[in-house]
């Protein structure tokens, strides 16, 4: 059997789990990270050795999306699992982990291991399931966390909706310690958040909008966080979007209890002023909040109260956005742009450098959801990210890779940009190809 | 080449000043049409209009209706409620449909904020809001502006308080920025739980008392309390509504002058007026009625006409 | 008809122009000419019986006042007089868009029966008046309807002709005719400009 070799040779080597940033050569065979070294130092003997040259480039371990909407089974004339993978090699994603939101709903081994076998078929970046919480996500019944992560599931969720029941909620951290696997909320009071289409502000007033308030994910948030310290399970609160969020975050964290925080770029990045004009691919749930949100977000991220960075990505068929707004779904496609509104926003305006981006895009992650990859260590599966920091380019939905166009960023500028996805090794996505 | 108010007349808070009084002034001379034996010009023949109607309201339509047939327009009435499909793909649909009929202009109700603006980006017709969501209803504030002028002879400097549910009304959005651009003083009234949470941050004063808002206020403008908004839980019950938040002639008679009284209408008499106050010698609700056909009259005709390759094609003609 | 100032109907001839504009009449030379049309149409109605004098907004409105008191005064009558915007009847809204200004018409007393007299500045293509014509007969049905302008400057649209004219110029397509009146314009004078 001959051996398949890949040099990645002079990039920025970035990998923030073994505290590496510097420039080098990354050499992969059969599928698995094998040296990393200096400028022509890695050397291997044998004829089969393919050489990409990545100078100038950060190589970084893969990203990993823990939140992301894949549309598959159910609605497939707006994403499959085989597109959502494509979607996300394109956006230097090695693996993303599929919300069970889905028609019928992923409450079921056999439903986890149908995406498990769509995602093989698909052949892009990897799909980790992620099961409900309860069956149908009715939030009365517990589903089976064992069986569905006997099937391969990583976590458990009831995202698209909050778990309105805190006895549920209780129940499932208390059960899922004995898989060890993070329970991720959706945040959201329903009956404050009820019939709303936006935040509650100015701008909800201005526009005649029924606002969704602060207050409606934050009390959910503490509500988890408290029943996290009874339980001393593993809550995972999915996309926070305001100021209060964090400092309960933090709060819990400064106790020790087990809670973990995801945001994403939109929230990092965008305000309710995008909603100006009813724009309703800058509706999504949460709701863009204001600047001093995501201000202080921004610091989260920086200090570590919030943990990683997910994209939500939620592809809608495009004639379902074209509504009046508070007709229109919430939600947007994310993959194809993270990467670059996280390097546009937080490391261009100075607020994070590169190494802790790929900290909260890949390393992170995988620790939280026990995942493989996240590493560029010696023996780790070859899941990496080529990208290049600086580029700018132009937000052209029609060439996502995605089905879904619905994004809050068509047309403008960013800086950053995917080069070269590898999962196991192998090129999934190439800029160009 | 578009008019002085541009295409549409989506709302208030994007007209200028200006703008709000060319309207009102041009009102001025429709009025008069109204008062003639043969209640019709023929300023706007030929021209089509569709008046789409989305909610139930024979108020408004109405009074559209009256302002373009005294126009000599061709109006068509379209009541589209909601059936079996969902509002939006209706309104994208129909969008559509009034394009490819090659109407002229789209006055438009419907029940989300932004339909209006949503028709309007997508069709070449002027389009006019005739109430869209909780968002905004121009031509109501417009008639309402109107009548205060017509009896004050002014609108800066007046203190103008708008009472009820400002929370669900977009009679009450209109009439604030549109008072707003007049330099009139605007103030609100009504219980906290009728009011948007960020009501401190929109530039108007907020009185918690109706007693002290009357003691402020030149005119009142008293809104229509939806009987929904009991059964959403916002008010205990209309009757304790009356009590604390109700205009009466009894609150009236302690204000140091006397105060205008204005309704967009329907009233629930006993409810957010008492029916003495409604009838009274103060109330022009009758006179906003009135107006509203001289309002929509000078509306249409700002919207309508020059249609650029028309322009184009009568060059080296007109003149006098 | 009587028309025996002659030297009214000679089209005057204007000089090749250096400058950009030149004054057909002054502000005297404007009251005689509007002194001599109120003498023709008090004539031509035969007295001032039913008379009715109706100014097209906005300069003609200023010009039959002026026609009136001229005619109060000799005849020591008080003739009613009107104005008429006639912006809401014109046939150009499709192609150059609404007026901003619309004016009052103010018709304060019937007009069935009357001898109504339109009275404007310049007469062009006839259209204005062609409108004036619509509009008043929405109002009622005059005896009749005569027209008197005050500058005749040719180039009718329309089969429109005057009945009483104070001055009749031969002007370019290129020219422009303005009548000024001392309320809006702080002087009297018709003047004949290049257009801009």
């Amino acid at each position: 059997m001959t051996t398949n070799a890949l040099l990645l040779r002079g990039g920025r080597l970035v990998d923030p789990s073994q505290g590496l940033d510097e420039v080098g050569d990354l050499l992969i065979t059969d599928g698995v990270v094998e040296a990393i070294g200096r400028v022509g130092e890695v050397r291997r003997d044998g004829n089969a050795l393919e050489t990409i040259d990545v100078a100038g480039r950060v190589v970084s371990p893969g990203f990993i999306d823990v939140h992301c909407h894949l549309r598959e089974p159910g609605r497939e004339e707006v994403e499959t699992i085989a597109t959502g993978a494509r979607a996300a090699a394109a956006g230097g994603f090695t693996a993303v982990c599929a919300m069970p939101n889905t028609d019928p709903v992923t409450d079921n081994q056999a439903a986890v291991g149908f995406i498990i076998s769509q995602a093989k078929r698909a052949g892009g970046s990897k799909v980790y399931p992620i099961g409900a919480i309860s069956i149908g996500q009715l939030g009365e019944t517990l589903a089976e966390f064992g069986e569905m992560i006997g099937a391969g599931a990583v976590a458990v969720s009831d995202d698209g909706k909050p778990v309105v029941s805190a006895q549920l909620m209780r129940t499932a951290l208390e059960y899922a310690r004995t898989f060890g696997i993070p329970v991720a909320d959706h945040c959201e009071e329903p009956t404050l958040a009820m019939g709303g289409a936006m935040n509650e502000g100015v701008m909800s007033a201005r526009l005649g909008l029924r606002g969704i308030p602060a207050e409606a994910e934050e009390i959910m948030a503490i509500r988890d966080i408290l029943l996290a310290r009874r339980t001393g399970g593993h809550i995972h609160l999915c996309h926070m979007s305001t100021k209060g969020s964090v400092e309960l975050i933090r709060w819990g964290k400064e106790r020790g209890i087990n809670v973990t925080a995801e945001v994403c770029p939109h929230h990092l990045s965008l305000t309710e002023e995008s909603v100006e004009g009813y724009n309703t691919n800058a509706k999504m749930n949460p709701p863009l909040r204001t600047a001093a949100d995501v201000a202080a977000l921004q610091d989260a991220v920086k200090d570590g109260t919030i943990d990683v960075i997910a994209t939500d990505h939620a592809p809608h068929h495009y004639d379902e956005k074209e509504r009046a707004f508070a007709d229109a779904p919430n939600g947007i496609v994310g993959l194809e742009t993270a990467l670059s509104v996280n390097l546009t926003w937080l490391v261009h305006r100075g607020t994070l450098d590169v190494p802790t981006l790929v900290e909260k895009m890949a390393c992170a992650p995988a620790r939280i959801f026990k995942l493989p990859g996240g590493s560029l260590r010696r023996g780790a599966p070859a899941d990496v990210t080529v990208f290049d920091a600086e580029v700018a380019w132009t937000v052209d939905p029609a060439r996502f890779r995605s089905k879904g166009r619905n994004t809050p960023y068509a047309g403008m500028t960013l800086r950053g940009r995917v080069d070269c996805t590898l999962v196991d090794g192998r090129v999934v996505y190439r800029r160009g190809d | 080449m578009t008019g002085p108010l541009g295409k549409d007349l989506l709302g208030l808070e994007s007209l200028s000043g200006e703008q709000i009084r060319l309207i009102l002034d041009t009102a001025e001379p429709f009025k008069e049409i109204s008062e003639r034996a043969i209640k019709k010009v023929p300023t706007l023949r030929g021209s089509t209009i569709v008046n789409l109607f989305f909610e139930a309201s024979t108020r408004t339509r109405v009074s559209f209706e009256f302002a373009q047939k005294r126009l000599s327009a061709d109006a068509v009435n379209v009541a589209a409620s909601g059936s079996s499909v969902s509002k939006g793909e209706t309104l994208v649909d129909t969008a559509r449909n009034l394009e490819a009929m090659r109407i002229d202009m789209v006055v438009i109700r419907h029940g989300a904020s932004g339909a209006a603006r949503f028709l309007a980006e997508r069709i070449e017709s002027n389009v006019i809001n005739a109430g869209d969501g909780t968002h905004e209803h121009p031509t109501q504030a417009l008639l309402d502006m109107l009548t205060l002028r017509d009896h004050f002879k002014r609108l800066a400097g007046l203190r103008i308080c708008i009472c009820g549910d400002v929370l669900h009304s977009r009679v009450a959005r209109s009439n604030m920025w549109g008072l707003q651009k007049m330099g009139a003083e605007v103030a609100v009234c009504g219980p906290r739980s009728l009011l948007p949470n960020a009501i401190d941050e929109m530039g108007v004063t907020v009185f918690r008392h109706i007693e002290d808002a009357i003691q402020w206020a030149d005119a009142l403008n008293i809104l229509r309390l939806q009987l929904e908004r009991m059964q959403g839980g916002y008010i205990p019950s209309l009757r304790e509504y009356n009590r604390v938040f109700g205009v009466s002639s009894e609150r009236l008679n302690r204000a140091p002058k006397d105060l205008l009284i204005l309704h967009p209408g329907p009233m629930n008499r006993g409810v957010e007026i008492d029916s003495d106050v409604a009838d009274g010698p103060h109330s022009v609700i009758l006179n906003q009625v009135t107006n509203g056909v001289a309002v929509r009259m000078a509306v249409l005709y700002l919207l309508s006409g020059g249609k650029p390759e028309l322009a184009e094609a009568a060059k080296g003609g007109g003149g006098r | 008809m009587p028309r025996r100032f002659c030297f009214a109907w000679r089209p005057v001839i204007l000089q090749p122009m250096t400058d950009r504009q030149s004054i057909v009449l002054d502000a005297r030379a404007m009251d005689r000419t509007l002194r001599r049309m109120a003498d023709e149409i008090v004539e031509l109605n035969e007295g001032t019986d039913d008379l009715v004098i109706v100014g097209i907004q906005r300069r003609g409105v200023q010009l039959a006042a002026r026609i009136v008191s001229s005619i109060n005064d000799r005849e020591h009558v008080d003739l009613p007089s009107g104005a008429l915007d006639i912006t809401l009847y014109r046939d150009d809204l499709q192609t150059v868009g609404p007026r901003p200004v619309v004016g009052p018409t103010n018709l304060p007393w019937g007009i069935d029966g009357k001898h109504v007299v339109i009275v404007d500045d310049v007469l062009y293509t006839g259209r204005t008046i062609r409108a004036a014509l619509d509009e008043l007969a929405d109002f009622g049905r005059p005896r009749r309807i005569a027209l008197a302008v005050l500058i005749d400057r040719g180039g009718r649209e329309l089969p429109i002709q005057p009945d009483v004219v104070g001055r009749r110029l031969d002007v370019r397509a290129s020219q422009r005719v303005d009548v000024l009146v001392a309320e809006l314009d702080d002087r009297n004078a018709v003047i004949v400009a290049d257009k801009q």
